[in-house]
This record gives structure tokens, sequence and C-alpha cells, in this order.
């Protein structure tokens, strides 16, 4: 499956839902996407992936050059995942650590509001 | 000992039919279901780090899978042509040591996928060598009569 991508703006939050497969050759459509955001001023990011059947290293390296580049800005980004099989990947490099992991966009959202 | 060889170009896209091809074979080996996620992953993390150092060395040489059902494993040998730089960058499978890589002064972590690799496959060999880089992987598969599980 390739990969799919759409974004929405709630609050001061921007959701971007993922749909498919994360890899070598799908991740520089994500890292283009999340470079676009930034660089329109979309600084707390939540990636929603629900819906991503895969992901490899590429696509973590993605995911975490975009947590440094909204870090720049005081920025955030965060996950919604519960898939045990991509949750894995995070828990083996670490990244389970870094990244906010949430279990839904509601509770993401619930928690993003209480920050801010 | 059956065997499955394929040879692809450096090219992104390839690597999810390699990754296909390696889950079909260690699903038809025997590999338990519940492990073919690993399988997938790992296949397509060492093909992903062959495209990557072939695209920088040597664009027009191919990769080489070996899949084999062997003494009652599924083995999986990746061999590219290139030099092994990335290798230099992985001092071990310590996740949260790469993520201080990933999030400090390296801009991209290469060794990240080996580490992927060996936080998945039940037994990893890197070999490093003049020639280009060998990845040996295995998972247990179940022995069947005929040498192959049913489908």
């Amino acid at each position: 499956m390739d990969l799919k991508l759409d974004h929405r703006t709630e609050d001061r939050l921007t959701i971007v839902e993922v749909e498919g497969e994360i890899d070598v050759y799908t991740a520089p459509r994500l890292r283009e996407l999340l470079i676009d955001l930034v660089n329109k001023g979309n600084f707390h990011l939540l990636v929603n992936m629900e819906k991503v059947d895969f992901l490899d290293s590429t696509g973590l390296g993605v995911l975490v050059g975009g947590l440094k580049r909204v870090r720049a800005h005081d920025g955030s980004l965060e996950l919604v995942c519960t898939q045990e099989r991509i949750l894995k990947i995070f828990r083996i490099t670490g990244l389970t650590k870094v990244f906010g992991i949430y279990a839904s966009v509601e509770e993401a959202k619930e928690a993003h509001g209480r920050d801010k | 000992m059956a065997t499955v060889e394929l040879t692809f170009s450096a090219l992104p896209a390839h690597v999810r039919t390699a990754r296909l091809v390696a889950t079909a074979i260690a699903r038809r080996t025997g590999v338990a279901e519940a492990l073919l996620d690993e399988v997938r992953l790992a296949v397509g993390e060492a093909c992903s780090r062959a495209v990557e150092a072939h695209r920088l060395h040597c664009p027009g040489e191919p990769i080489r899978i070996e899949l084999k059902d062997d003494s009652g494993r599924f083995e999986v040998t990746v061999t590219d042509a290139a030099p092994s730089d990335d290798l230099k960058a992985v001092d071990s499978s310590d996740g949260y040591r790469l993520v201080d890589a990933m999030l400090g002064i390296v801009p991209e972590m290469p060794g990240l996928g080996i580490a992927v690799i060996a936080g998945l496959a039940d037994d990893v060999e890197v070999s490093p060598g003049p020639t280009g880089v060998k990845i040996r992987m295995s998972w247990p598969a179940a022995p069947t009569p005929n040498g192959l599980a049913a489908v």
C-alpha cells in the first residue's frame, strides 16, 4: 500500500493523518509535509499513525527530524499509536522516551490543552 | 534446502517488493505468524540500508537477497557491493544512545537500521568486507515433511 497523507488544524494543534507504509520509498513525502508545515508556522504537530501498516527506520528518522524542527520553535511533535507492531520499533530504538505517544487523537488533544 | 535468490536495482521502490517476497517465503517455510512482522521489518531494513549505500557509491550495481530454508531455520542474506561507512557509526543496539545521537549533532543516524535488525532478528551476523556488506539473519521455522510448510 502506498502512503496517504492529510492534515488539519484544530485550535493550535496540527493533526497529520498518515495511512499506509512509511519506508525508504515513501518517507520523503512525509518529510516534505512536515517541513512544509513547520515552514508555514505550524509548530505543534500530532501525527496519527493508527492507519500505518508499516514503519521502518527511515520513517523514524523523518519523525525525529520533524521533532528537531518543531523543538527549534519551542513546538512539539507527538504521536497517536496503539499498534503493537509499530510501537515495537519505537521501543527497540528507545524513542518511546522521546515522543509523547497517545492512544487516541482526543487523548492527545486533552493533554495538549492541559500543557497550554 | 530450498533457496530463493533475488537481485534488484538500488531503487527505494524495490525494497517493498523484497519485503513482500521475503515475508511470503518465510510464511511458506513455516515461520510462525507472530514472527512475520519481524521478518518483514528486518529484511526491509537490510535492503533499505543496501539501497542507500548503493545510491551513494555504486548506483548501477544490483543488490542480492538470498532466502533459504536451512535445517529448521529461515535464513535471509542481503549482500551489497558498497563500502560500509554506516557500520562505523554503530557501536551497539542501545537505543538510548542512538536517540541521543539523533537528537544531537547527527542529523541522520545511518546505523539505526542495523540497530533495528539486531533488535528484531533471532540471529544476526553483519559482515563488512572489502567488496561490500553481507547481513545474514535467521528465524526458527517449523520443519515439514516436504521441506515447505502448507500455505
